[in-house]
């Protein structure tokens, strides 16, 4: 078992809290950098997101085509949302993974990090929100351009649009870590991590918007759908770009659900820390 | 060519034994392939919701159209689905390996790591297609197309998993745009081709014969007019271009391991 040592980690947090904001910052630059090496992968993926857009779009044409005006979408908000899910593959890590940390579990490196003077779960978020921003670039502007260029996609309506899209972008992206972070502990206690790695698969493709707008499914389907964190990362930005939402409501929403969990993020980390068992040698 | 399938399934059997020694992430990862497949079937399911045909095909005709498609690709992704991973084992030297042992290094790309989680998509579309065929009522002249339809298909996919295996010996280091040509080919067929664009599907039927996995011989079987008003003789010409493209696959592939020369380190 680790022993923590709670007052030395205190103090340190004291005399650095200015130094720490500087860190995260740095961290995240590092993840910015560190995936920019990857920059003919980011292409790929820019070009197969593009081309799974093209093909999703056109069975929503051929769906708004039977149903002009269906669930609050015109044809062009229905193409625009589908190359808009798209975009959000790279930056919320729509497939899964992502994280370091799930491969450290694995390896046992995680011990080292749990003991280091600053929080691991902060540590990762940083990491990750620098890995979103360089994808952002490479892995979502390319293929709304080619949606843009193909079928003519629908811009915000007015500066307030951007900003609470662009707001509701980054909520998604912590909303995202949030989550993946869970599934990436998780493999301290399920010592086999990719059956949790598949069912989070399946339940952030389906209830995020990413395989049909939420909208769209029925009755009592839809409103569990859109209450629960998933939507947060395709369905509410996707809204929010649209003008389909209201801002605050779409906010607050998002933002209740970064809050909660990270929370929870944080309560599975100390337990972590409790549960890490290093082995001698 | 007897000796090939052999040694295929003798390290097919030797990965599944080993995948067996750990049986709960097996149930799991099989498990976790068949529930994200049925992602797409609840998905056709909640578009039928708001309409009763799309692109002038019904509920039944799309799930046919999506289970021989499904199936297709699950048998050859199972049996071939491997090479799209062949930048991997060039960028680590495993593919070095391969190369000197006395076996053909394309049938030991296929089955690497061969495990039973590869059944669970074709589980997945078997259930799909055993719901949709008695819903089309099809009488024997016609239903006789389905076996061969979907052998075709088999063919086509696992050529375009060949071919992009063999593209991986230029793309070592962006294996995913393969990815657009294999699983994009699968998601296109999985609806009709009315659905999309003129220009794109007479790019699949002329140039990648994706139309040929489904799409024309289900114009047959279904006995429905082309929306396109191409050829009525096309319906059968998919035996003619599920060969073509497996030559062209086995020429790319050979010509890429010509080609081939190892990282060295």
């Amino acid at each position: 078992m680790i022993t923590t040592r709670g007052d030395d980690r205190g103090s340190f947090r004291r005399r650095f809290r200015g130094g720490l904001i500087l860190l995260y910052l740095r961290i995240a630059w590092y993840g910015f950098r560190r995936h920019s090496a990857y920059r003919s992968a980011a292409f790929a993926g820019a070009f197969t997101n593009a081309v799974f857009g093209i093909l999703r779009a056109y069975v929503l044409i051929a769906l708004w085509n039977a149903r002009p005006g269906l669930a609050g979408y015109d044809l062009a908000d229905a193409v625009t949302f589908c190359f808009l899910s798209q975009a959000f593959i790279g930056p919320m890590q729509l497939f899964g993974g992502g994280l370091e940390l799930s491969g450290r579990v694995r390896s046992g490196d995680v011990a080292v990090d749990l003991v280091r003077p600053a929080s691991l779960q902060l540590w990762s978020l940083a990491d990750d929100v620098g890995r979103a921003a360089y994808l952002f670039l490479l892995r979502s502007l390319p293929p709304t351009a080619v949606g843009a260029a193909l079928f003519g996609l629908v811009l915000p309506s007015g500066p307030a649009a951007w900003l609470s899209f662009t707001a509701g972008l980054a909520l998604g992206v912590v909303v995202s870590f949030g989550w993946r972070y869970l599934v990436a502990l998780s493999a301290c206690w399920f010592m086999d991590d990719r059956g949790m790695q598949s069912l989070s698969l399946i339940l952030t493709l389906f209830f995020s918007g990413m395989v049909l707008p939420l909208n769209l499914f029925p009755g009592w389907l839809g409103d569990l759908a859109r209450a629960l964190p998933w939507s947060a990362m395709v369905q509410v930005p996707a809204d929010l770009y649209l003008g389909k939402r209201d801002i605050l409501d779409a906010l607050g929403f998002q933002a209740a659900w970064a809050v909660a969990l990270l929370a929870l993020g944080a309560l599975a980390t100390s337990a972590a820390r409790r549960k890490v068992v290093i082995q001698g040698g | 060519m007897a000796d090939t399938v052999r040694t295929y399934l003798l390290l097919a059997w030797t990965w599944l034994r080993a995948s067996a020694q750990y049986p709960g992430p097996l149930i799991t990862m099989a498990v976790g392939a068949f529930a994200i497949n049925m992602l797409d079937v609840v998905a056709i399911w909640v578009i039928f919701e708001h309409t009763p045909s799309l692109a002038g095909f019904g509920l039944a005709e799309v799930m046919f159209l999506y289970g021989t498609s499904s199936l297709s690709f699950a048998v050859s992704d199972m049996l071939f689905g491997n090479l799209d991973r062949l930048s991997q084992h060039i960028r680590t030297g495993s593919f070095d390996a391969m190369l000197i042992r006395p076996a053909s290094a394309f049938v030991q790309m296929a089955v690497d790591r061969f495990s039973v989680h590869r059944f669970g998509r074709i589980t997945q579309a078997v259930i799909v297609l055993a719901i949709a065929l008695p819903r089309l009522d099809l009488p024997w002249s016609r239903a006789w197309a389905v076996p061969p339809m979907i052998l075709c298909g088999i063919v086509i996919f696992s050529s375009l998993f060949a071919l992009a295996g063999a593209a991986q010996f230029l793309l070592t280091d962006a294996p995913e745009v393969a990815n657009a040509f294999t699983y994009g080919g699968s998601t296109l067929t999985q609806y009709p081709l009315s659905v999309y664009g003129r220009d794109l599907v007479r790019g699949v039927t002329f140039v990648v014969p994706l139309a040929f996995v489904n799409w024309q011989p289900a114009l047959f079987v279904l006995d429905r007019p082309d929306p396109l008003g191409l050829p009525y003789w096309l319906r059968f010409v998919s035996p003619l271009a599920a060969l073509t493209l497996a030559a062209v696959a086995a020429l790319a592939w050979r010509a890429g391991v010509r080609r081939y020369r190892s990282t060295g380190s």
